[in-house]
């Protein structure tokens, strides 16, 4: 019994660290409006995503004619997304400016988001993109509730304007208040982070849908198959007493 | 073995089994035999390009990259275009009958513009890539050089119309590629369609 | 027509053994008539085996072994090659399902006392697959080159590490350089997709040829053997063919509704078959805050995080580790119980294996969470419970009250 004590204590020190971290991870997440099949959602999401995202982001996996995917014709991604002239409809999508450049503005290089929603979640990313607030302490004058420290200002400031962060002493994480306006209401600034959320989530895995379509056909299919299979296998089996 | 044992019936569900297996084994396997083909990468690697003919010296040729291959793009000289009606004896297929060519490039300069040559830089015979002789009577090539391509391969030859000659190797003329005019000096090799690209 | 495939059939069995092999392997090969839905695991790991290497071979295609575009070549298969994202979901499932069914085969033989005489080679046999498959599966998860990918390899890697007097040397030998990196990558890639897989299929047939040598255990653990017919065919057998085919059959249908539908709805199963954060590339000089295994062996990590350091070195886990993943191995002479089958054996058999299932499951969930003193209390007793079952094994066994068994085999 003695020893089982030792070794739990032992084992306590060994896990403190770990626990302090679980615990400080805890942010609470809005749940984010992901809807695949709204086209009209994802395109304005991509307009969002390459004319906000890409300045600095890359998405090294994706293809701007995969939008075809989401009801964009060439045409359209060439005059909407406004292709630059040497950027061809079957190229992926690269930062205007190049990662050095940008690791020397940010300190850090901006990571590539082809699958950054399946690395963070939808929820995530909704929340997050929602949660900067003015903060004179870090060099870019922002920072994020969701994503502490962020090396990323916030690029869409003149949509959404400039919230502060209400501190609560003792009372946990604060609230956010938006003090000055942008030329969005929170409303609709709320409505295009989740179309640009739900952008984010197809540019995860474009062939979700597709995947989603083709699966009920295999397992009615599979289904089908089995009643088949069985019947048989009752047939056959009637010879074994 | 039972008494009561109804052959009709087993045999019937034997035969759907194996039709559907059959039909599950095709559908299983097409995905893995459809991921043989050009992936998206390959097709935009492979995207009709755009080339400015404008650059190019009377005489002269330039050659593009389009789906990994090589297409010559030749400026011909008047001097050039009256020597390919004087061989004809002398080519396999002099009329181009053999549909190497998209339909408004068969005509006997196999070209939508007689001064420009658009074509695959890749040889019928076993697929290297000839050389551009364009000058007159070499000592290498012999007297009766006009100029054109010679294959360093297997020595076939080829006029400045990208015909063969009779008695070489390569079997047909060098494929012309589908391509457009989108004004008078730029070019679209890989897509012929009309109306606007 | 007929006739003419007579003719072939006949041309080749003068040149090699296709008749013979194909009756004594699959339509004179007699089976206990009373296999019961646990005997379906064991086609299934086959079925899994032929999956795993076809989708893998086109999956070979498209990879690229190299550190800078790994990640990247694994996006491309996702996107840019026709049907890749299928082909790495079906290869992706079927690893995290590998080991579902493989777990499921391993339970069915200890439940039935399979690895009894005369059983004990095939049994061994089947481990050294289990262990084969857990390298494989270890190497190939790197491959994707994420960040549990590199982290996952480098924690597993550095256990090595920790064998004394030769573990900084071994850890470096596996790796080829001094962390994880490009060459580490290439050469998991090597022995992922060519020198394991062989391996593997060379043992499944070894396990196959041991099978049919013996000839099936069943859910009543006595040997069918015993009551033979006058033409020597057991009484209680049954061919395998036509048989056992349909009834796979069924298995095999019912399994690939399970398949597909985690292929087509869940590829991720939460986090679980695909973890979130084996999408960020790997990153050497950023560890995520979370580190846990693939699901499949996390029991034996949840025990590594159980047993203490002592003087500074992990090596007591590891060796822990260690034991309990080769435990199984000296299983058939553990057991000293008059009756193979759980069906025949006394409860206190039961309770031990039930609570072995629930260290097990336990463990498995506990390696997956972060560690808190209270999961690593939890998972210390789960460990005692764990190797319990097997210290103690030969005591229980013998003292248990066992029911007597049947002479034949119970059928419907």
């Amino acid at each position: 019994m003695k020893i089982i004590k030792k070794l739990c204590a032992v084992a306590l020190l060994v896990a403190m660290p770990a626990v302090a971290i679980a615990s400080g991870a805890a942010v609470h997440l809005d749940a984010a409006p992901v809807n695949l099949q709204d086209t009209a959602s994802l395109q304005r999401g991509a307009k969002l995503f390459t004319s906000r995202c890409l300045a600095c982001h890359s998405a090294v996996s994706m293809r701007y004619n995969r939008l075809g995917d989401i009801g964009m014709s060439e045409e359209q991604i060439k005059v909407d997304l406004q292709l630059p002239e040497d950027v061809k409809v079957g190229s992926t999508m690269l930062a205007t400016m190049d990662a050095n450049s940008a690791k020397l503005a940010f300190g850090v290089t901006p990571p590539d988001l082809s699958v950054i929603s399946r690395s963070r979640s939808a929820d995530w990313l909704y929340s997050y993109l929602r949660g900067f607030h003015i903060d004179s302490t870090r060099p870019s004058g922002w920072n994020n509730t969701v994503f502490p420290g962020v090396a990323m200002p916030h690029v869409m400031a003149d949509l959404q304007g400039e919230q502060e962060l209400e501190s609560h002493e003792g009372h946990g994480a604060g609230k956010l208040v938006l003090k000055t306006p942008g030329s969005l209401t929170p409303v609709a600034y709320d409505a295009a982070v989740a179309d640009l959320t739900n952008f984010l989530v197809f540019m995860g895995e474009p062939a979700k849908m597709v995947r989603y379509q083709l699966g009920w056909i295999v397992l009615g299919f599979l289904s089908l198959m089995f009643l088949l299979v069985y019947a048989l296998k009752k047939e056959i089996w009637k010879d074994i007493h | 073995m039972s008494e009561n044992v109804d052959n009709n019936k087993r045999r019937l569900l034997i035969a759907a089994s194996a039709a559907a297996g059959g039909v599950a084994a095709a559908g299983a396997g097409a995905p893995f035999v459809l991921s043989l083909m050009p992936s998206e990468r390959a097709k935009a690697a492979g995207a009709p390009i755009e080339v400015d003919v404008s650059g190019i010296e009377p005489g002269a040729m330039m050659s593009v990259e389009w789906q990994g291959k090589p297409v010559w793009i030749v400026h011909r000289t008047q001097e050039m275009l009256d020597i390919l009606t004087k061989h004809d004896a002398e080519l396999a297929d002099p009329t181009s009958e053999v549909p190497q060519q998209p339909e408004y490039c068969n005509n006997p300069t196999r070209s939508i513009k007689p001064e420009f040559l658009v074509v695959l830089g890749v040889c019928t015979h076993l697929g290297c890539s000839p050389t551009f002789r364009p000058e007159v009577a070499p000592a290498d090539l012999g007297a009766n050089w006009a100029g054109g391509w010679f294959c360093p391969c297997h020595g076939s030859r080829f006029d400045l119309a990208a015909r063969v000659f009779k008695g070489v190797p390569a079997p047909t003329n060098l494929i012309i590629p589908p391509h457009k005019y989108l004004s008078d000096t730029r070019l679209m090799i890989g897509d012929d369609s009309k109306g606007k690209a | 027509m007929m006739n003419l495939l007579t003719k072939l059939v006949g041309w080749i069995d003068e040149r090699f053994p296709l008749v013979s092999m194909w009756k004594e392997h699959v339509s004179e090969y007699y089976a206990p008539k009373n296999f019961n839905f646990w005997y379906f695991f064991g086609s299934l790991a086959m079925l899994l085996l032929v999956i795993q290497i076809v989708s893998g071979i086109f999956l070979t295609m498209n990879y690229k072994p190299d550190a800078l575009f790994a990640f990247n070549s694994v996006e491309y298969i996702m996107r840019d090659v026709q049907w890749g994202w299928l082909l790495r979901y079906i290869h992706s499932t079927g690893a995290s399902m590998f080991f579902v069914v493989i777990y499921l085969h391993m339970f069915r033989g200890i439940m039935y006392g399979s690895y009894r005489k005369p059983r004990e080679l095939l049994w061994i046999i089947g481990m050294i697959i289990y262990l084969a498959l857990m390298g494989e599966a270890f190497m190939g998860y790197l491959l994707p080159w994420g960040q549990m990918s590199f982290w996952g390899a480098q924690v597993i890697v550095n256990l090595f590490s920790s064998v004394p007097f030769i573990g900084h040397d071994l850890a470096i030998l596996i790796r080829g350089d001094f962390v994880v990196s490009d060459i580490t990558l290439n050469r998991f890639f090597a022995l992922h997709v060519v020198a394991i897989p062989l391996i593997l299929v060379l043992i499944v047939i070894a396990h196959l040829v041991a099978l049919h040598e013996v000839g099936s255990n069943n859910p009543d653990g006595i040997e069918i053997k015993k009551h033979k017919d006058a033409n020597g065919k057991p009484l209680d057998g049954i061919p395998f063919h036509p048989y056992y085919t349909v009834k796979d059959g069924v298995g095999v249908m019912g399994f690939l509704i399970v398949f597909c539908a985690i292929v087509f709805f869940a590829p991720d199963m939460g986090g679980y078959f695909l973890e979130y954060n084996n999408f960020v590339p790997a990153n050497p000089m950023k560890t995520p805050e979370h580190i846990a295994p693939v699901w499949y062996f996390t029991p034996y990590y949840a025990i590594l995080r159980a047993v203490p350091p002592l003087f500074g070195s992990q090596f007591p886990g590891v060796v822990a580790m260690g034991i309990a993943t080769v435990a199984f191995f000296f299983l058939p002479w553990l057991d000293r119980g008059k009756v193979k089958s759980i069906r025949y054996r006394g409860p206190l058999y039961k309770a031990f294996l039930a609570s072995f299932v629930v260290s097990f499951v336990g463990l498995g969930w506990l390696g997956l969470m972060p560690s808190t003193p209270t999961y690593t209390v939890f998972s210390q007793i789960l460990a005692v419970v764990y190797f319990a079952f097997f210290l103690l094994m030969p005591w229980y066994t013998k003292i248990d009250k066992c029911k007597p068994e049947p002479d034949r085999v119970t059928f419907k």
